[in-house]
Formats: C-alpha cells, structure tokens, sequence
C-alpha cells in the first residue's frame, strides 16, 4: 500500500489540508487501513521536497497547513495507477516453508499442521465476511477491500487444500525426491 | 441448549464390492435456531452424505438424528417425509426445480404435497417469493429465469411454509462471485429470522459466511472454528505503511 501515492490521489481532486488527508485517505480505504497523522505530514514533506507536491504557504508542517499536487506529481501518480505491482516472483512465504518443513520432518502429522493454518484462515476470513454482512454493503470501498482480503485468504486456503490432497496421494505412490535448489530456481523465490 | 438439528455419533457405511467404505464415522454436531454452520471438506470427505442423513434422505448406519427434538429412527416412512416436507428444506447446488412448473408452482409444490390446497399453498408461494424480490418472475418457467434467480426461487421453495431447517449443497457452486454472495445473504436472512442452517461446500469463501465452520475429512469431524467472528479485531492491527 502506498500511502505516497495515495495521497497524491487525493491532492489530484483539489488542494487539501493534512487532517483532512487522513480523514478521506481512511474514508475511501474502508478504514481498514488505519493511518497514523505522523505518517501523512513525512510523506507531505516527502512529497514536496520532491517536487510532486507544494504547500500553499510558509505555515509550519500541521492540521491547516495546505498542499496541492505539482504537474510532476500529476504525471508520477498516472504513471504509478498503470504500473502493476511485482507480482512475477513471489516473496519466501513463511506458510510455505512451515508446510515444506513438516513435510520432511519425522513425526510430524502434515495433515494436521495444514489444518491447524486451514482453521486460521477460515477464522480470519469469517471475520472479513462479517464486515462485508454490515457495513459493507453500503460502503463501496470497504466492499472491495473486503473483497480483496478475501480473495487472498481463499488463494491461502486453496493452496492448503491442494497441498492436503496431493501429499495424500504421495503418500500411497512416493514420488522421487527432488532437490531443493532446483525447486528454488523454478519458483523464482527470493530472500 | 438443543439444536434443531442434532446428529450423535452417526455412521454410515457402504458396500462396495467386497470392501466397506466408511463414509460417515461417529459424527457428532449440533445446529440450533438462527444459527449457521458450515460443513467444509474436499470432494469425497463425506459431507454430502452428511446433508442427506441430516436431511432423513439417507438413513445412517448407526447413530441418531433427530430434527426439532424427533428422532428418525423409529419412525415411518410416512411420517419420515411428512417431517421431510414440513421442517427441512433443501438447496441444491443445480437448483432441481421442476421445468413445467412456474416459479410460484415450483415453490407451492411442498405445501400441496403436504395437503394444503392449492389456493392457500399458491398465497404462501407468492409470499416467499416476494420476500426474495421476485414477485414479477411469479409466472416465469425456470428456462425463462437466470441462474441467480432459479437459486432465490429455490431458496424461496426451501424456506417457504413453517421450515425449522434449512439444508444446502454447495448453493452457490454454478453462479458467479456477486450472485453467489446474494445467494449467502438470503440465507443469512432466512437463518437469522430463526432457522437452523447447514450449508457443505469445498468453498472457503462461502463457509466464512457461516457462524461455525466444521471440517470434514475421511468421513471425520477433524477440526471446527471458534466461536461468532469478531471484525473489530480485524480494524484494531497495526496500519500499513
């Protein structure tokens, strides 16, 4: 999440002061993401001793200190908007490695450790649904945020639920045990 | 508290060739009113079987269920689906409505079968179907109807009349990700109004709607959630940078 970038956002709809930044940058993120005023006037400053955004006067850095975006600010935020995020190769994902280590390690029930992460998820995810059950249905951006969380969750689960089947399928017929570099390189895994 | 719906140690065991095959093993579960529960495991995990014995469509090898405190085993086949009919209604996930029917025929159809004419069995049929926000597709056939809406008439034939329990199998397999959420919020609705609701699915997005989620695997009850879901928490955690 870009608080950066966000911002600009917002000062791309007219100028605006910096509680009030915080104010629609929580509104319109559903609040799920919760943002702390020291964070929004380090970027503010940020942003402008980068040129992408101005204050509109000398006040120290505050509630009623106003800032407006700069042509240079306009243009990194359409080009940002446009740029998909690195999805390609995937951060080294704790939940993977704990399955990969319980695979391997001598009376370890698999099974149960991936439904032990399983309920946990489902858990969190309930927890996402009953948002969507309330307030959601009439806020559209806390919808989509519950939508997005949600559709991680699930990838989660159903990766779990993959993993659940086909060690139980390598079980009955082990497959040849292949090396951990060559599984590294293939996923493009990174530190 | 007593669910509506109680199964104690229930079994079931098929014969397939010379082997056994053990699809249900001491199940136990309760699901009381106005609560929802999700019965969640991969394909062959026993959880279909599971809604069919719940539902006295299926009799268990061994063990008890008893739906609003009466007990199947015992009693006749006659009053077996005259409970059937009365208390349990039934979802789905291919809808089974009847194609020669219309959408309010389909939805009396219960009612008439229990022997109620078929004027009052029609009033109550246009009522849970204006409940569902379909009063205008009353006389449409089901090939005249999309696959959201042929899934709200279906819920409108499940809760329609004096239900206590409601049964669904995988409701929202065949729809797309906004019907099948409109689909959960029905029988939310329907559930917290006082039915007892029991949804299988393979689906984690779908059981997150549910009060409690019950693994299922081999048969087993392996594993449930904790209690009501609390958002708040999810609000409190630190912001992101």
């Amino acid at each position: 999440m870009s608080v950066r970038h966000a911002l600009l956002a917002l000062l791309s709809e007219g100028p605006k002061y910096g509680l009030q930044l915080r104010e629609e940058f929580e509104a319109r993120t559903g609040e799920v993401w919760p943002l702390n005023v020291g964070q929004v006037y380090q970027t503010l400053q940020r942003l402008e001793r980068d040129g992408l955004a101005e204050s509109g006067d000398d006040a120290e850095p505050g509630p009623q200190k106003g800032f407006r975006i700069t042509e240079a600010g306009a243009a990194e935020l359409a080009g940002w908007l446009r740029t998909p995020p690195d999805l390609g190769s995937p951060p080294r994902d704790e939940l993977i490695i704990k399955i990969l280590v319980a695979v391997r390690l001598p009376g370890v029930d698999v099974h149960e450790v991936i439904q032990a992460h399983r309920r946990y998820v489902v858990e969190l995810m309930q927890q996402w649904t009953r948002l969507k059950e309330g307030d959601a249905e009439h806020d559209l951006s806390l919808a989509l945020a519950v939508d997005a969380e949600l559709f991680r969750l699930d990838a989660v689960v159903r990766w779990l639920d993959t993993a659940d089947g086909r060690l139980k399928r390598a079980a009955l017929t082990p497959p040849p045990v292949r090396s951990t570099p060559q599984l590294r390189r293939r996923t493009g895994a990174r530190r | 508290m007593t669910g509506v719906l109680e199964l104690r140690e229930v079994s079931k065991t098929y014969r397939d060739g010379t082997d056994d095959v053990h699809a249900l093993r001491e199940v136990s579960m309760s699901v009381e009113a106005g609560r929802m529960v999700a019965v969640m495991g991969p394909s062959g995990s026993g959880k279909s079987t599971l809604l069919t014995i719940a539902g006295a469509l299926e009799t268990p090898t061994s063990g008890e269920v008893t739906v609003g405190g009466l007990a199947f085993a015992g009693m006749s086949r006659d009053d077996r689906s005259r409970l059937r009919r009365r208390a349990i209604g039934y979802v789905f996930q291919d809808f089974n409505l009847l194609p020669g029917l219309t959408a309010a025929e389909n939805v009396a159809l219960p009612l008439e079968l229990d022997g109620l004419s078929a004027r009052k069995a029609r009033v109550s049929a246009v009522a849970a179907l204006r409940e569902l926000d379909l009063t205008e597709r009353a006389g449409h056939f089901p090939d005249q109807l999309s696959g959201g809406e042929r899934q709200r008439v279906a819920i409108a034939r499940a809760i329609v009349g004096d239900r206590r329990l409601l049964l669904a199998d995988e409701p929202t397999g065949a729809l797309d990700t906004a019907n099948g959420e409109a689909v959960m919020r029905l029988l939310l609705t329907a559930c917290r109004r006082g039915l007892a609701v029991v949804v299988v699915t393979h689906d984690a997005q779908l059981a997150s709607w549910a009060d409690r989620v019950v693994f299922i695997r081999d048969g087993r009850i392996v594993d449930h959630t904790g209690g009501r879901p609390d958002p708040d928490s999810l609000l409190a955690e630190e912001p992101a940078g």
